[in-house]
């Protein structure tokens, strides 16, 4: 079984995030950038898979600018077999929305025909939580969202996952899109031999155009801005100061 | 304009408090019909709700867990008559509404905080660390609601209840079964009152003393990310922009830094009260009242005379 993972090239989690002056977006110029958190513990996922034996080959593919190949020569290096770059823009600062890029992953996967997909479960840039549910939409298979533990059997996946009373565990049919989530497992660190192996692994690049797929986004950005920041309170000396202040405004 | 509401409900269980935040918010785009889909589910408080115009009730097992490849074809069913499908940003929403919109060809608009205009939605990203204001051009606006920051819609006249019949249900996936942490504490997305523990509080263990004084507060129990991460609190009582996002009358950290991704999940409480030992946390900045010292003297202490 051939497993696709899609990766996202984003701006480094520990970057501070500083918006543009133009308030057209944030600031992506000559910042560190890096694969999406959550893409490095897909890709991890599906690692562990094929030292299971349970697939055979590991595809990573990214939709993005040209510098995306740096993500996807990460992937290679912790142990992907090939990737595939769809360049779909030409500036760092055009997000490809989640449809369009569900409809761009559509093709790969008509043309890969990958038994299963594993995903980041948002990328930390926009934040959407989208593109997994979309693609499985389009492709009319089955989801299973912010994964924290995958088994697979015959043609099933269960998949144990994150909601809001705890853990619910659901068996999809496979082929299936899984997105993954934090506690799915730690991703491994990529070795300078396998960062120079990585190099020679082969690296498709297709334009998006060849596709005929219409990217144009359907959310038009008015503005970006920083968030209205809280002003900080008053130190108290004492925990007696403290409940004699909360109970003075009546918040107890 | 009419605005599809798909309520909060988990088989039987009505989340009534998301479902009329979520109304409240979206209440001002027009009539909003309420879709009540579940298993053995009560539509009756739902259609009390004041401005609900019609709750279409549907019921059957294949709607009991919210199952996203079935609970997506049925929305879908209904989306003709409406201009506007949202429902609160619950889990099981979050993994319905992306596929709806991509059935429908549109872009599905997440974590909503405010609506500006029927076609103009402001929405947090980065982890919070940035506020976009975005205009959909879709016929067609498909988007889940960040509830934390809208007041609950009152209860008003009973509004009619229709009731549909089940669309087919799909095999794409099944329920197994919920694994749901057992509380008699109030709901984190709802409570008055939330008192979190972050990595400072150290272990499990000392998670007594936090559970204590959310006890005496009847507070819900929250925790930052590095405490779940370390394996101090179960992943449900994340409050964060990968967790929960809360907006409760009294928040009170304990031993926790407060790292942006935890802000975000927080900042819009009314009252937020810091204690930790160090100076220099960033949730210093934040708190309306700080307490610079040790935790493990100041919380049981502060559970002590608010007894």
């Amino acid at each position: 079984m051939k497993i696709l993972v899609p990766v996202k090239r984003v701006i480094d989690y520990n970057v501070k995030v500083r918006v543009k002056a133009d308030e057209s977006s944030v600031d992506l110029n000559n910042v560190k950038m890096s694969m999406n958190p959550f893409d490095e513990i897909a890709v991890e996922e599906a690692l562990r898979l094929k030292e299971q034996g349970k697939a055979t080959e590991v595809v990573v593919v990214s939709i993005g600018v040209k510098k995306s190949e740096e993500v996807l020569r990460t992937a290679l290096a912790m142990g992907a077999d090939r990737a595939i770059l769809v360049e779909a823009a030409d500036d760092v600062h055009t997000d490809i929305e989640p449809l369009a890029v569900a409809k761009l992953l559509a093709k790969v996967v008509a043309a890969e025909e990958p038994g299963l997909i594993l995903a980041g479960k948002q990328a930390i840039d926009n934040d959407m939580n989208a593109t997994g549910q979309m693609l499985a939409a389009l492709l009319g298979w089955g989801q299973a969202t912010s994964a924290s533990k995958l088994e697979l059997t015959d043609g099933t996946a269960r998949v144990t996952r994150e909601v809001d009373g705890g853990l619910q565990l659901v068996d999809v049919k496979m082929p299936a899109i899984i997105t993954c989530d934090l506690r799915l497992n730690e991703p491994r660190y990529a070795s300078l031999p396998n960062i120079m192996k990585a190099k020679r692994k082969p690296l498709q690049i297709i334009s998006a155009a060849e596709y005929g797929v219409d990217a144009a986004p359907r959310l038009i950005v008015n503005k970006t801005v920083e968030p209205p920041q809280r002003a900080a309170g008053e130190i108290l000396a004492s925990v007696d100061a403290l409940v004699s202040k909360l109970k003075e405004v009546g918040a107890v | 304009m009419s605005v599809l509401l798909v309520a909060e409900i988990s088989g039987s269980q009505i989340g009534l408090d998301a479902t009329a935040k979520a109304l409240s918010a979206v209440a001002p785009l027009g009539p909003v019909t309420l879709l009540a889909a579940g298993e053995g589910a009560d539509p009756a408080p739902l259609a009390a709700l004041d401005g609900v115009a019609k709750v279409l009730h549907v019921d059957g097992a294949i709607y009991g867990h919210q199952m996203p490849e079935t609970l997506s074809d049925l929305i879908v069913a209904l989306a003709p008559e409406h201009t506007h499908i949202a429902a609160p940003a619950t889990t099981a929403a979050k993994a319905v509404f992306p596929r709806v919109a991509a059935l429908l060809d549109v872009m599905v608009i997440t974590d909503v905080t405010k609506i500006e205009s029927a076609d103009t939605f402001e929405r947090p990203i980065y982890a919070g660390n940035a506020t976009q204001s975005v205009t959909s051009i879709d016929p067609i606006k498909v988007m889940t609601v960040r509830t934390a920051g809208f007041d609950a819609a009152p209860s008003a006249a009973a509004a009619p209840i229709d009731v549909i019949d089940p669309s087919a249900g799909s095999d794409l996936s099944q329920w197994v079964e919920d694994r749901v942490n057992e509380s008699d504490r109030p709901e984190l997305t709802s409570a008055g009152v939330v008192v979190s523990g972050g990595r400072g509080v150290g272990s499990e263990e000392s998670f007594g003393i936090i559970n204590a004084l959310a006890d005496t507060l009847n507070a819900a129990v929250g925790a930052s990310r590095a405490a779940v991460d370390s394996g101090y609190a179960p992943n449900d009582m994340q409050v964060g922009q990968t967790g929960k996002v809360v907006a409760p009358d009294l928040y009170i950290a304990c031993g926790i830094s407060g790292a942006i991704q935890h802000l975000a999940g927080m900042k819009d409480s009314k009252i937020i009260v810091a204690i930790n030992s160090d100076a220099d946390a960033p949730i210093f900045q934040v708190a309306d009242y700080g307490l610079v010292t040790d935790l493990f003297d100041a919380v049981p202490s502060l559970t002590e005379q608010l007894k």
